[in-house]
Formats: C-alpha cells, structure tokens, sequence
C-alpha cells in the first residue's frame, strides 16, 4: 500500500530514529517521519524535514502520483521559528495523505522552492511569502499575489500591528 | 482549429482583461500579450478581494468565525461551513445526531444544484447565449425559497453549528423539496434538449482548452476540473464524511479534458445531486438536531487538523492549527478555485482569447473564493 | 416638373420617416421579443404595452453628454456612426414597397442596395480605429472580415436571382413572381432546381452582414464590453443602434423582393403593401428568435461556413443556373 512504501522512502532520508510526537508541549520535535490518527488528525503521514532534506522529500513524493494540496505558513513566535507545511494528497482510492513540514528560524526565514517539481506550488508560495515574509529560493516571480505589489509588511506575522 | 500557429512574440500588444469585465466573474484581472487575437502569454493578477479571512480565523473564536465562511464562495456557501462544522468536531470528539447529519448533506446538495445552475446560465451567457440564464436563474429560485425558509438566508448561509444545526426542518420543506425534485429533472432534460444538443454550443466548447490529467496533478485541481479530465476524485468517495456513505450516487467522469467534458460533468453531477437529496429525503430520520453536551466554548487539542470536503468547485480544505487556546492559531483555508485557476496562465497559451474565455468559464470561478 | 421634384422629395421623406419609425420600434419589438422568450415581461411600464419606451429612450440618448475620448481621432470617430446610420436609409429609396408606391424605382436597384451595404462595413472599421481602444480595434477587424467574406454569398445568391428574372430592377423582380405562392422565387423552378438553399444562404448572409447573433463577434457583449462601439455613448451609440436595425428591415426587404415575391399574396388574390409588410415582419421576428436562442460562433468556425461552405454552394447554384437557363 502506498502509505507504507511512502513511510519507507521518507524515513529513508533520515539515518535514525522516529521522532517522539511533539505532546510534550512546548518542545519542538526533531526531523523524521511520523503517522496519524487519520479519524482526529484527517491526515497520515506527517514528515519534518531539514530545509535541504525538502526536495528530496517532495520528489519521492512526486514519483509517487501524489497531487499538491497546498502549502501553509505557521508563525512559531515563541519558539522563535517560522513553519511551512506542505500538504499533498492522492487521487486514487488508495488514500493516504502526507504532510512535510519544516522549521527556519524567524530572523532568516529561508527554503527552497519546490515549483520546480510542482508547478502548482507556485502560487501557494508567493503567498506564503506575502504573508510571513519567507523566501523561497529559486522561486522565478517572488512577487506579492494577494497584497498589493508594492506591500513590504507581513500580516499574518504574530507580532504584526495593523 | 486551435492548430499550431507561429505567433510572434515580439509583435504583440498588451490586453488587460481588467478587474471590470463581463466575462470574469468577479474582480479578476489578466494581463495578456496578444498577438493579435491569439494570447502569446497570460498572467494573472489576484488580490482585488483580499479580506484577509485567515488573519481574522486567528482573532476569532471558533463559534465567531461561522459566518466567515460563507464570504468564501457565496455561491456554495453550505459546503464551506460544512467542511468547518466537520474539522472542529472530528478534532473536539464531538458526535453529530444523525438527523443532523442528514439534513445537512441534504441542504448541501440542494446548495450544490443551485451554485451549479448559476454557473451554468453564466457560462451560456458567456458564449453569447442569454436566454438559458433566466431559466437557470428561475429553477434557482425555488432552491433559495426553500433554504431560506430554513436557514434565514439565501446567499451566504450560517446554519450549522458545532455539534448539529439550530433550526430544524419543518414539513413544508420536506414536501417542497419533494416537489421540486422532479421539476429540476424536467428542466435538465430542457437545458439537454436547448443547450447541450445545439450544434454551435459544441463546436464552442469541442476540444477547446485541453487539460491533461498530469498538469491536473501539478497544479492539485480537484473538482469537475479535474473529472473533465479523466481523473477519478472526488472527496465524498475517497475520503467519506458525514453521512455520505449511506447514499448511492455516481461520479460522473469524462476523459476528453476539454470544456466540453467539463460541461457534462457538471450537468451530470445536478443529476447526481438530485439523487442523493432523494435518498436523503426518504432515509431522514427522526430524533434531536442539536448534541445534548458540548463545551461552551470550543478549545481544540494542541496539533493541527485537516478536513477536506467536496464542494462545487472542487475540493475545499481548512487546516487549523491549534494550541489549546480559544482562538485557532492558524487557520488556513484551501480553496479548490485557486488551485484551478493557477491552470489558467499555462494552458491558455496560444489560444484565441475567446477560447480562453470559455475556458475561464468552464473553470467556474468565484474570484472571492480565490482571494478569500 | 416641380410636381414630380415635389413628388421625389414627399417619397423620400416618408422613404427616411419608415425607416426611422421602423428603426425606433424594432427595438421595442426586439425588446419584447427577447424577453418573452426568457420568460419576463419586457419593458412594459412605459405607456400601454410599453409602447412609448423608444421615444423615452431617444429623448434619454439624445441628452446624454457626447463625450470623445482623449487621443481618439475626432473625425474618425464623429464620421462613424453618420456612415453607419445614412446608407441604410438611403438604400430605402430604392425599395418598392407595391405596385405603385416606390420612392424612386432604380434599373440597378439590386446594385444599389449592395454597394450601400458595403459601406457599412466602412462605418465600423472607422468606429474601431477612430476609438483608440484595443478591444473596439480588435472588434472591428473581426467584424469586417465577417462582413467581407458575407458579401460574397450574398451577392452571388442574387446574382442568380437576376439571371432568372432577367432584370436588376428590383419591381421587376416582385412582378415576375406575383400569381400566387407556387411562382417565388423561394421554390424551385426548372431552370434553378436550387432555390431553397439560395434562400437559406440569402438568410443566413443577412444575418451575418446586419451583425446579428448567431454572428455578433463584431459587438461580443461578454468578450469585449461592447466592441466596436465601446467607447460610443449618446447619440453615437444612438445611430449605430438605429443603423443596425435600419439594416436588419432592408436585409428583409431584400430577402422578401428577390425570394418571397415582394408584395405578391400568397394566392394571387388582394396583392398590396400590407402583404410586404407581413413578410417583412414574419422574417424580422424569425431574426430576433434566432438572436436569442443561439450562442455566438468562434470566428474560425464564421469564417470557416462562409468560404467554405456557403461560397462553394452558392457558386455551385449559379454555374448550375446559369447552365439551364441556356438549355430551357
């Protein structure tokens, strides 16, 4: 089934062992590869990866038929970290979907991009970027999509002040 | 027809299809260099409807952000709250009565027919028939007379609540939509007979804007965007919620990835739709609306949740975020328009532009739901 | 002599008051029409029936401001819609409406109505040009080659016409078909078999050459705002609107002198002006049921049905007439 071959070649990509669930709350989980409980969570895998583990992760998931769902920003202000979660999910009946998430800190919030892989992915990060400010590198038209084109402010930041 | 033509991309003007214009169906602005009246490219510029309803999920409670929600898509607004109602149950445990459950998918395929007949009249429109529009307009009527009844609302509905729904339905609904039921089949045979048979209608839509089912899957359209084009998914049979499994009903699928199989998907799917408020009709049971305790203030477990659903459009996600507080963290809303319309800027390259504004009418959008 | 100068002036100011009288009320006709179709009233509140909803109208058009916009080419611009408005009318002096009653009756009455139909098209590609607006330029090309290439079948469809009846003239055209229905031309005869088809491509050229729906790229409402005449308001908008509908009568008209037998009735009994008149309507409400009832065609698909097919049929019909005609 696609979830265990997915769950493989995922946890490939880290020589070491699964992370523990982040319930302790207050500390971040490391890197790795996690399931879900799909009737609370809605979703199966959730993978955290290193901002340059991210392409190899998106293209195992690219071999396998997956389609992008979307892409998400989270403002982690007291860790000081910002997120950005990918969601990707299936077509077929075999249904599984993956999340990969992975952390930068606030100060130089960069990741490379994947539209390269996905093409649809880039709108989703040009607003990611129009909201929280994060660069994605490589990405061919960095512009505001939804703000106006000449907005240098963040909204979505948590320490943003109208 | 669209056979390859040698376009000259250094000899082209700039068109700007602006934020005010007939044919998009909101505030939606494209820029494109025409060569003459073939498009060389196309780029689209969003944002004229930004109202920011993400920022607003994170100053609001869970119970204020209801009505948010039907701003999105107006024109299927039950779905968009349905798939809300949903995520923060599944989060918070919280069992729905199955009369609940029942009214609710019934109230969301009604909704699912009229947001559909509306883009049907608006889509003739677009191709220059205006007639349809007014016979669309008026079957959609009915459908609003009766959730207005019901909701106290005949666009931007806030009838569900966390646990059920607040009002119930009464019998004058039930036989109203009982009575409408075969009225709306009639009228799909007329749209058959008037519209999908006329032979300048097809020759618009033959083979107009192909989208191959692998460009589906890297831009991630669902939807009758996607069964337009052969693929197989939609969320009520992929990933079941609410009631849906009880009820029988097709999903209607076309392989010729043109605005043509778009078009019939999305007729097909009224029919599908009359059948599922048919066997929910018949099945609805007796017992409560509402679930005997909930909290009085709803607070999420610390994690993040994802709910997809099927709206009209295609498939509607809401990711929430949550840290134990009142308020959602981070609420991010997935629409499916904004996903079938990124497919816009590269498929229309080297079409005359009014294919590609068939196109854009067959895409079905509602620019609110894209810039949310 | 200054009785028939007297005469030619009366016939050719009711010849204009006709035309604008029609002009006027075809558009609350169409008006009515359209919306019986869609299932709504029309404009009904407006005197009985909504009768007095054109002169309301002309009075609201004629005091709006004309504006021109900036960098426009003024003559251009102002030239247009007096272009579109004046060849219509002018085409009516030639028709003959009876026996008698005929405003100035030409030899070449069918030369003269298609080379005033030919300037029309003049009128839009100045409209276009003249509005220094990109979707009133792109309009107006599509609507003069649509134009352009309707002319042909046109022409050659009444080319035949002439060669059967023998004459130009277009009162001799209607005498040669009076007698009762089984002599119009619309049926088929031993020297043109073909007839019919020459009445449908006759039709279906009129509809294209007035800019009417199925063929209305030139003015695509959902496309390009409002095409050619985008940047028209006031009484620009005005004549081009009343030019349009002085077109679609004289399309008709032409169609019913040179198919239907003019003012002939249809079992040779009382022939007179109303049985023209009648034609002439009947064939106007079929033009605004066919209006609203079809989507617009792409223009490769317009294009594509007059050189292809409408041309080649026609073509077809007249070398075959022509072959007869000398056989019999």
């Amino acid at each position: 089934m696609i979830l265990e071959t997915t769950q493989q070649a995922l946890q490939a990509l880290f020589a070491g062992s699964v992370p523990a669930d982040e319930a302790e709350a207050g500390t971040p989980r490391g890197n790795g590869v996690l399931t879900r409980d799909y009737k609370t969570h809605g979703y199966h895998l959730d993978a955290q990866v290193a901002a340059d583990q991210l392409l190899a992760a998106v293209t195992i998931l690219d071999e396998g038929g997956f389609f992008i769902e979307s892409i998400t920003g989270v403002d982690w202000i007291k860790d000081n970290q910002l997120e950005v979660i990918y969601d990707f999910s299936r077509y077929d009946f075999d249904t599984c979907r993956v999340i990969i998430r992975t952390r930068m800190p606030r100060e130089k919030p960069e990741v490379p991009t994947i539209s390269t892989i996905y093409a649809g992915a880039n709108w989703h990060e040009r607003e990611t970027h129009d909201f929280f400010g994060i660069k994605f590198a490589g990405h061919p038209h960095l512009v505001p999509l939804l703000l106006p084109e000449d907005a240098d402010f963040h909204p979505l930041l948590k320490d943003f002040k109208a | 027809m669209s056979a390859p033509i040698q376009l000259r991309p250094d000899e082209t003007f700039l068109l700007n299809v602006g934020p005010q214009h007939p044919a998009t169906h909101g505030v939606l602005r494209v820029k494109m260099q025409m060569d003459g009246e073939y498009i060389v490219k196309a780029e689209t510029v969003l944002g004229y409807v930004h109202r920011m309803h993400e920022k607003m999920g994170e100053n609001r409670t869970y119970a204020q952000y209801l009505p948010n929600l039907s701003r999105l898509d107006y024109l299927g607004a039950l779905g968009y709250t349905h798939g809300h109602v949903l995520a923060i149950e599944r989060a918070a445990g919280i069992e729905v009565p199955e009369r609940a459950e029942y009214i609710r998918a019934i109230t969301v395929e009604l909704n699912r027919v009229a947001s559909h007949l509306f883009w049907f009249g608006a889509f003739v429109m677009d191709l220059g028939g205006f007639s349809p529009l007014m016979y669309a307009i008026q079957d959609r009527e009915h459908i609003l007379d009766m959730l207005e009844a019901v909701t106290g609302a005949r666009l931007t509905y806030c009838y569900y609540r966390f646990g059920g729904l607040y009002n119930d339905v009464d019998d004058d609904f039930i036989e109203a939509a009982k009575r409408f039921i075969p009225r709306m089949r009639k009228s799909l045979k007329k749209y058959d007979a008037l519209v999908s048979g006329n032979i300048i209608f097809q020759k618009r839509l033959e083979g107009i804007a192909p989208v191959s089912a692998e460009m589906c899957r890297k831009y991630g359209a669902t939807g009758p965007v996607a069964r337009g084009s052969g693929i197989n998914f939609d969320v009520r049979k992929n990933e079941p919620y609410s009631v849906y499994p009880e009820f029988d009903f097709d999903v209607p699928v076309y392989h010729e990835c043109d605005s043509l199989a778009r078009y019939k998907v999305r007729m097909d799917e009224m029919e599908q739709s009359l059948r599922i408020i048919e066997q929910g009709l018949e099945k609805l049971p007796d017992g409560p609306i509402m679930v005997e305790k909930k909290p009085k203030t709803i607070k999420l477990p610390v994690g993040d949740y994802y709910q997809a659903v099927e709206t009209a459009r295609g498939s509607f996600g809401i990711r929430i975020v949550s840290d134990g507080d009142k308020n959602a963290y981070r609420l991010k809303l997935r629409s499916p328009t904004y996903s079938n319309m990124h497919l816009f800027d590269e498929a229309c390259e080297g079409m005359l532009i009014m294919d590609a504004l068939a196109f854009m009418g067959s895409l079905d959008l509602v620019i609110p739901e894209i810039d949310r | 002599m200054s009785l028939t100068l007297l005469n030619v002036i009366v016939a050719v100011v009711i010849a204009i008051a006709f035309a604008a009288a029609n002009a006027a009320y075809l558009v609350w006709a169409e008006r009515r029409g359209a919306a019986r179709i869609q299932r709504r009233p029309g404009p009904n509140i407006n005197g009985p029936f909504g009768l007095l909803q054109p002169p309301l109208d002309g009075i609201k058009l004629m005091t709006k401001q004309l504006m021109i916009p900036g960098g426009a080419d003024k003559i251009l611009f102002m030239v247009a819609p007096v272009l579109a408005m004046a060849p219509a009318i002018m085409s009516f002096v030639t028709i003959p409406f009876s026996e008698g009653i005929a405003a100035h009756n030409m030899e070449l009455g069918v030369l003269v109505i298609f080379a005033f139909a030919s300037m029309g098209a003049m009128a839009i590609l100045f409209a276009g040009w003249g509005s220094r607006n990109k979707y009133s330029v792109m309009a107006s090309v599509r609507a003069v080659s649509q134009n352009v290439s309707y002319e042909i079948p046109m022409l050659i469809t009444a080319i035949t016409v002439v060669m059967t009846t023998g004459s130009m003239d277009l009162k001799m055209i209607s005498m040669a078909q009076s007698g009762g229905f089984w002599h119009w031309n619309i049926f088929p005869s031993l020297q043109s078999p073909l007839m019919p088809i020459s009445f449908i491509i006759f039709f279906i050229c009129s509809l294209a050459e007035t800019n009417r729906a199925p063929f209305d790229l030139g003015e695509a409402e959902s496309e390009l705002v409002a095409g050619f005449h985008t940047e028209y308001g006031s009484m620009g908008f005005g004549l081009f609107f009343m030019g349009e509908y002085a077109n679609i009568v004289i399309g008709a008209s032409l169609t019913t002198i040179l198919f239907l037998g003019g003012w002939d009735c249809p079992f040779g009994m009382f022939p007179g002006v109303w049985w023209f008149l009648l034609k002439i309507y009947l064939l106007i409400a079929t033009f605004i049921w066919i209006r609203w009832t079809f989507p617009r065609t792409t223009i490769y698909g317009l294009l594509n049905l007059s050189w292809k097919i409408l041309i080649p049929i026609s073509l077809f019909n007249l070398l075959l007439t022509a072959g007869l005609l000398k056989v019999f």
